[in-house]
């Protein structure tokens, strides 16, 4: 294991006039390490998550990111073309809608194969077998290759974003609410992949996601949000199993039990 | 030879947001310290909070006040005030868990749940499968049930998955809470050997156990938890 973190997170902020996005949010995450964001709709989650994968830039507040040569570098104060770089290479983003993730009209294997090319490889065949790889990886039959992921199912859509994402071997992935709008059955099958590529690839990972089971199976830390601040973080099994903070409280006793 | 745990004045209580506030105490003015090689049992009726003191051995639990003194990669650590990420380090590393039920994975297999530790720590997977093979086939689980995922398996096939996981590591402290509590008395004379070896390989145990039988059979000493009753104080 590494000493030193990928992600630095200092005092982060983003007001949208006055309307508070998310407030004061600072945090390390190391490599191989997987954090939850959890947190009603409106809780800043999804604006947190845009601003450290620089979709979106932040009111105030820092974060640095360890590139591959070890050098520490500023998010906010790259280029346009410099983040654009690092977000097709080192990083990934897996959206909750497949669609906003996808090239919904282009076949499944250029899906893949696209981040490939952007990377600089140029060789078709090689290109080609490590997209046939990637399916198979996330368990869809090579002879869907050439299809299109309109003609895919809402699992398989969502399995295809993440081989796309994972290609190209990124030391940090996003996740916008991975499982969201799945069936209970299609998201469990997506988790355990999920949870195995992740342990596998040692990759780190921040997940945005309302469900604590979520949580609990993917992440090692936590941090609960409400009204755009972080009311208690930690230990994913400590904070689930001995919440302190009332919201905390309120999240893990509304969860239903089967 | 050193010390590897020692717990000092560690209290707890529950503060029950929802009910108004509520302050539940648990437990208050926690002291002991578990030698290498002793098996210490923690005694006390139901709600005494003998499960909350492991729980913050494990770092499952938050502390209120106090220190666990922990043996850590040649240092001493404060578990009570330890990172998240310190915290893990030491369940990889240090300190060991059964719990009383296993939280299963959908999909992954009992072989692998049981050798998951072992690859944790960086050993490779088919010589964490090897050891886990042994310890099931100790444990007396049938071995048709070895490559499925455990979530239908009965109670007490899942509790020997579960010892298994615990045990197949090296851990120089292992938790135990209540192994085997839904066990046949073969199976539990297999906990008991299992809990001999680690003693003579120097591991310090800590457990709950319910049955007679088996308390009086791993026993070293009893730490009698009713001793920390937080009520008693605060009362």
């Amino acid at each position: 294991m590494t000493d030193e973190p990928l992600l630095r997170v200092s005092a982060l902020s983003k007001f949208y006039g006055s309307r508070v996005g998310c407030e004061n949010i600072s945090f390390d995450l190391w490599p191989g390490e997987v954090l939850a964001v959890v947190g009603e709709s409106g809780s800043g989650k999804t604006t947190l998550l845009n601003c450290l994968s620089t979709r979106l830039l932040p009111s105030s507040g820092t974060a640095s990111y360890r590139m591959r040569d070890d050098q520490w570098r500023e998010l906010y104060r790259m280029s346009e073309a410099e983040r654009r770089f690092l977000m097709r290479t080192d990083w990934g983003f897996v959206h909750q809608n497949p669609a906003d993730g996808l090239r919904m009209t282009v076949s499944a294997g250029a899906n893949v194969g696209e981040r490939l090319m952007a990377v600089g490889d140029r060789h078709y065949g090689r290109i080609r077998a490590t997209a046939v790889d990637w399916l198979s990886r996330v368990e869809i039959d090579e002879d869907r290759i050439d299809d299109e992921p309109r003609a895919f199912s809402g699992g398989m859509r969502q399995r295809l974003q993440i081989a796309r994402n994972l290609v190209t071997g990124p030391r940090l992935v996003f996740m916008d609410e991975p499982t969201g709008g799945l069936d209970v059955s299609v998201q469990a099958r997506l988790l355990d992949l999920l949870r195995g590529l992740v342990t596998d690839l040692g990759l780190a990972a921040i997940v945005v996601t309302h469900d604590l089971a979520v949580a609990r199976l993917l992440s090692q830390r936590m941090m609960v949000m409400k009204d755009g601040r972080v009311v208690e973080s930690g230990l994913t099994d400590r904070v689930l199993d001995d919440p302190r903070a009332p919201y905390t409280q309120l999240l893990v006793s509304s969860i239903l039990q089967v | 030879m050193p010390t590897p745990l020692v717990v000092s004045e560690v209290a707890k209580s529950f503060t029950m947001h929802l009910r108004d506030g509520v302050r539940l105490p648990v437990v208050a003015g926690v002291s002991f310290s578990i030698r290498a090689g002793e098996c210490a049992v923690l005694g006390g009726p139901s709600g005494a909070g003998k499960s909350s003191i492991l729980k913050m051995l494990y770092g499952n639990y938050a502390v209120d006040e106090g220190q666990i003194i922990v043996q850590h990669e040649g240092g001493l650590i404060d578990l009570a005030s330890a990172s998240p990420r310190t915290v893990l380090s030491v369940r990889r590393h240090t300190i060991g868990y059964v719990s009383q039920f296993l939280r299963t994975v959908p999909r992954v297999s009992a072989l692998d749940v049981v050798a998951e530790p072992l690859v944790e720590r960086g050993e490779d997977r088919e010589g964490a499968r090897e050891k886990a093979r042994t310890l099931l086939a100790q444990l007396n689980l049938p071995e048709k049930l070895w490559a499925l995922p455990p979530a239908t398996f009965s109670g007490g096939e899942q509790q020997r998955v579960n010892i298994a996981r615990g045990f197949i590591t090296e851990h120089p402290i292992l938790l135990l809470d209540e192994p085997t509590a839904s066990l046949d008395a073969r199976n539990r004379d297999v906990v008991v050997e299992l809990i001999a070896a680690k003693k003579a390989a120097g591991v310090a145990l800590l457990g709950i156990f319910h049955d007679q039988d088996v308390r009086d059979a791993v026993a070293d000493r009893i730490i009698d938890v009713t001793a920390f009753a937080a009520g008693r104080i605060a009362a």
